[in-house]
């Protein structure tokens, strides 16, 4: 696809990710296990939805008849699911990273946690994907896009909030039952976006 | 639509539900006394809401099968008077809990904002959003196939979306509501089998009650855009 060439976005991202967690160092310093997870999940969850909104809202109108005429909506949609997933991994491990070096280190699990954001980038990337298609269909379409994304994104959240927590705690042991559940949740989605979308598609 | 036998079931039903619910005996437990009487109005509601959403959903399906915009009209309105179901539900959830969780008066009992963290209310707040979210994303688009087809698309998303709400977050929080392992004078697993009698058909009435609104509301708006269906 081409969005690899839309550059200045991905840039305007970085510093967007840079920013947020510089704030946060200015206004407290180490904070606890649980108000860190909390904090880095509900920043996780702003750069995803600056990230990944981009992808539909971005595209003229025209370049959508481009899509249209050389792709069908299955492989066009699958192409942004992979690509959005692709660069949602990629700023949780440079958001963890910043949050490792800025916010000190409360996590006692560290690889468990690393795999445990990637997975959670990956399903909120997935969800707003899909949420970005409809939201480009309305007009005003950045704060549709919220008030579509909160509700649904919710239990994913708080599901993922709960696992982490385990990742602070060396007594808890991360359930394998709910990162099964997540992992369903995400291909649930996969395959919802994949019927629904040839719906949004025409036009 | 139009036939009318199970009107009369439904308003055979609420008034049975609402004669004998006063009228039974119900177990008379600590803290619950009567209160568990709510059981017959207050858990009504949210049945009358979840069917309520699920006629929408299957509406909404139809819609996307078929193209046909009468579908879409009948899935909006059964999301609205679904909502309206899903305030009174709070309502009478209120009422109950300032009963035996939250009376602010009362120093013994825990503050708000500790029975707010509730996964049933917040299971039910989410439903509530993201119906709310339903009726914007439809304002905010002007022609009117692609708002029936843009919402359609919405409300089946968001409603594969909510099932696992429902069944994932009361597993992730404590809970004190009734119908869950938790504070054990509040146990509703051992509904008494008299209670059961009026339960399932109250349940059953309020439900009719909600499908027979929205139907009424539904030939309302058909109505009003008849000239707009004919076309």
């Amino acid at each position: 696809m081409l969005e690899v060439r839309q550059q200045y976005s991905f840039y305007g991202i970085l510093l967007y990710i840079a920013a947020t967690v510089f704030v946060l160092f200015l206004v407290i310093d180490e904070p606890e296990g649980n108000i860190w997870n909390g904090l880095f999940w509900v920043i996780q969850l702003f750069i995803c939805i600056n990230a990944v909104a981009k992808s539909f809202l971005q595209e003229s109108r025209g370049r959508m008849l481009y899509f249209y005429s050389i792709s069908s909506p299955v492989h066009f949609v699958l192409a942004k699911l992979l690509f959005n997933s692709v660069l949602m991994l990629l700023m949780s491990l440079i958001s963890l990273l910043l949050f490792f070096a800025l916010l000190g280190n409360p996590v006692q699990k560290i690889p468990a946690f690393t795999g445990l954001v990637l997975l959670g980038g990956w399903s909120l990337s997935m969800v707003f994907t899909f949420l970005a298609a409809i939201a480009a269909k309305a007009q005003q379409n950045a704060a549709i896009m919220a008030i579509l994304g909160f509700p649904i994104i919710v239990p994913q959240l708080m599901l993922l909030m709960k696992i982490t927590n385990a990742a602070f705690n060396p007594d808890l042991i991360i359930l394998w039952n709910d990162i099964a559940l997540l992992v369903a949740l995400d291909i649930l989605v996969a395959l919802l976006s994949v019927i629904l979308f040839p719906f949004l598609w025409r036009d | 639509m139009y036939k009318t036998w199970w009107k009369f079931l439904c308003i055979i039903l609420l008034v049975y539900a609402l004669v004998a619910g006063l009228l039974i005996k119900v177990p008379n437990l600590p803290i619950l006394g009567e209160t568990s009487r709510n059981l017959f109005y207050h858990v009504g509601m949210w049945s009358a809401m979840m069917v309520l959403f699920i006629c929408s959903l299957v509406h909404s399906i139809r819609y996307l099968r078929t193209m046909n915009l009468k579908y879409d009209i009948a899935a909006k309105n059964y999301a609205t008077v679904g909502i309206f179901f899903g305030l009174l539900g709070y309502a009478t959830g209120a009422i109950w809990a300032s009963y035996t969780w939250a009376d602010p008066n009362n120093p013994a009992f825990q503050s708000f904002s500790a029975v707010a963290r509730e996964p049933k209310l917040i299971g039910t707040a989410v439903a509530l959003l993201i119906y709310f979210a339903y009726l914007i994303l439809r304002d905010s688009i002007n022609d009117l196939d692609k708002r029936a087809r843009v919402s359609a698309v919405y409300n089946i998303f968001a409603f594969a979306m909510l099932f696992p709400t429902i069944f994932i977050v009361p597993r992730l929080l404590p809970s004190l509501h009734p119908g869950q392992e938790g504070n054990p004078a509040l146990n509703f697993k051992d509904v008494s089998p008299q209670m059961r009698m009026v339960e399932y058909p109250a349940f059953i009435g309020w439900a009719l009650l909600g499908v027979w609104i929205a139907t009424l509301k539904i030939r309302i708006n058909l109505l009003k855009e008849k000239s707009l269906l004919k076309k």
